[in-house]
C-alpha cells in the first residue's frame, strides 16, 4: 500500500441520542478507492460529511496527508472534493456561472477559464450557458463532478452518485470515476448499490448501525461479499 | 484564497445575481410595501391624526416587514440542491459566508427602502426632501442593525420547520431597539426638531449596530453546525 493519504481513527458522531457513526477507523493510500456499503440509516452519509469536514466529530481523528482535518483549516478543505446525489449547485445559475463562482471561492487563477476548462473536460462545453436547473439529471451530475474536481482535490468523496441516473448517464459516471483512480486520487464512495460500488473499489466496507462490520481490500469473489453483506445487514 | 471580505463579496454577488434572475423576493417585498402603505393611508382619518404624527411608525413597520420577506430567502437559496455543503467545504471562513449574506441582504433591503420611500412620501404627503440627509442616516443605521441580526437569525431559522414563520418570531423582539430609535428620530425629523433631541437615539442605533454586528460575527460559525 502507498503512504496513507486518508487516515480515520475512532470516528464517533451522534445527533441527540442517536449515534450515527460509532468508532469508524480505516486508512487509504493515494489511488485507492473505498466503497462503503450499508442499508439506509447505517450512517454512511454522516460518515462522508465528517470526512468532508462539514460535520465535526464528537470523537476521533481524520488526517489527510498526515495533517489533521479541522474545520478551520481552509488548506485541508481544499484537498477534498464532494459529490452528492444532489448537485450542490444553484439551479438559477448556468453551469459556467456555478463553476466560476466556486473557482473564485477556491482562489483559482482565472476563474472563468478554469470553469470553462472543467466543463470541457466534463463534455459540457456546449451547455456552459444553460442553467443547471433546466439540465437533465445526467448533465447535472456531470456539472456536479466538474464542480467537485475544479480545484484538483486529492480526496474525492461520493454520496450515492448514481441515484436517479439512467443507464447511459450511469455508464458515463462510471467512466469518470475510473478516471479519478487513474489520476491517483483517493476516493470514498458510499452507496447501497453493490454492483456500482464493487466495480470501482479497491477496498470495501460494510457499515451497519454506525459501525464498520467489515473493512478490507476487495477480493475477487463478489458472490462471497454479497453473502457477507446480506448476513451483516440482516444481523445489524 | 480570497480574504474574508473578498469571499463575502463573491457570495453576495452570487446571491444578488440569483435574486436579479428571479426577482421573486424583491417584487414580493415591493408589492407588500405598496399594499401596506395604501391600506394605512386609506384606513386613517386625517381629521383625527395628522400624517406627520402617524407616518414615522408606519414607515418603519413597512420597512421591517418588507425586509423580513427578503431575509428569509438568504439561506433558503443554499438549501437548494444542498448547495450549502459546497459552500461550507470551500476554503473560506464561515465569517465570509455571514458577510456575504449580510451584504446581499443590505443591498436587497436598501433597494426595497429606496423604492418604498417615494411611495411613502406620495401616500402620506410627507415632504421628505428637506430631511433627506437625516432620513438617509437613520435609515442606514437602522437597516444595518436590522440586517445584521436578521442574517444571523435567518441562518438559525432556515434549518427549522416552518422557517418562514420562525424568522419573524425570533427576530421581532430584537427589532424593538432599532425600530424604536428609528421611529423617534424620524418623527423628530418630520417635526423639524433640533438635532440635539435626536442625538441620543442616533447613538442608540449606532451602539446597537456595533453590538449586533460584533455578536453576529462571533457566533455565526455555530449557527451552521448540526
Amino acid at each position: 500500500m502507498s503512504a496513507p493519504s486518508l487516515v480515520v481513527e475512532g470516528l464517533v458522531r451522534g445527533f441527540g441520542h442517536v449515534r450515527a457513526v460509532r468508532g469508524v477507523s480505516f486508512s487509504l493510500g493515494r489511488g485507492e478507492a473505498l466503497a462503503v456499503f450499508g442499508p439506509n440509516g447505517a450512517g454512511k452519509t454522516t460518515l462522508l460529511r465528517l470526512l468532508a469536514g462539514i460535520l465535526r466529530p464528537d470523537r476521533g481523528d481524520i488526517r489527510i496527508g498526515g495533517l489533521p482535518l479541522v474545520r478551520e483549516s481552509a488548506g485541508q478543505r481544499r484537498r477534498i472534493g464532494l459529490i452528492g446525489h444532489q448537485t450542490l449547485c444553484y439551479d438559477g445559475l448556468s453551469a459556467a456561472e456555478n463553476l466560476e463562482f466556486f473557482a473564485r471561492l477556491y482562489g483559482l487563477g482565472d476563474p472563468r477559464v478554469a470553469a470553462l476548462k472543467a466543463l470541457e473536460e466534463a463534455g459540457l462545453s456546449d451547455r456552459a450557458a444553460i442553467r443547471v436547473g433546466t439540465m437533465s439529471r445526467g448533465q447535472q451530475q456531470r456539472v456536479a463532478i466538474a464542480r467537485a474536481l475544479l480545484h484538483d482535490p486529492e480526496i474525492v468523496l461520493l454520496d450515492e452518485p448514481f441515484t436517479g441516473l439512467d443507464q447511459h448517464a450511469a455508464a458515463a459516471l462510471r467512466g469518470q470515476l475510473g478516471r479519478l483512480r487513474r489520476e491517483m486520487r483517493t476516493v470514498v464512495l458510499v452507496t447501497h448499490n453493490l454492483d456500482e460500488g464493487l466495480e470501482l473499489a479497491s477496498h470495501v466496507a460494510i457499515q451497519v448501525a454506525g459501525r464498520f462490520a467489515e473493512f478490507g481490500p476487495r477480493s475477487g469473489d463478489a458472490a462471497a461479499f454479497r453473502t457477507r453483506y446480506a448476513e451483516a445487514t440482516a444481523n445489524g | 484564497m480570497a480574504s474574508a471580505l473578498g469571499a463575502g463579496l463573491i457570495i453576495a454577488g452570487k446571491d444578488l445575481k440569483l435574486e436579479l434572475r428571479s426577482r421573486t423576493a424583491f417584487l414580493s417585498s415591493l408589492a407588500f410595501t405598496a399594499l401596506v402603505l395604501a391600506i394605512f393611508n386609506f384606513a386613517r382619518d386625517p381629521t383625527l391624526i395628522s400624517a406627520t404624527d402617524l407616518a414615522p411608525g408606519i414607515l418603519w413597520i413597512t420597512f421591517s416587514f418588507a425586509g423580513l420577506l427578503g431575509l428569509n430567502r438568504a439561506f433558503a437559496l443554499e438549501l437548494e440542491n444542498r448547495a450549502l455543503e459546497a459552500l461550507l467545504l470551500a476554503p473560506v471562513s464561515r465569517t465570509s459566508i455571514y458577510l456575504g449574506k449580510a451584504i446581499a441582504n443590505l443591498v436587497f433591503v436598501g433597494l426595497v427602502e429606496g423604492v418604498a420611500l417615494p411611495l411613502f412620501a406620495i401616500f402620506f404627503n410627507v415632504p421628505i426632501l428637506p430631511v433627506l440627509g437625516g432620513l438617509t442616516l437613520v435609515i442606514a443605521l437602522a437597516t444595518i442593525g436590522f440586517v445584521a441580526v436578521g442574517t444571523l437569525l435567518s441562518a438559525i431559522a432556515v434549518s427549522t420547520r416552518f422557517a418562514e414563520l420562525m424568522l419573524p418570531v425570533l427576530m421581532l423582539p430584537f427589532l424593538v431597539p432599532p425600530i424604536t430609535g428609528a421611529v423617534q428620530v424620524t418623527s423628530r425629523l418630520f417635526a423639524a426638531r433640533p438635532f440635539a433631541e435626536m442625538a441620543p437615539w442616533l447613538k442608540l442605533l449606532a451602539g446597537y449596530d456595533i453590538v449586533v454586528v460584533v455578536t453576529a460575527l462571533l457566533i455565526f460559525e455555530f449557527t451552521l453546525d448540526q
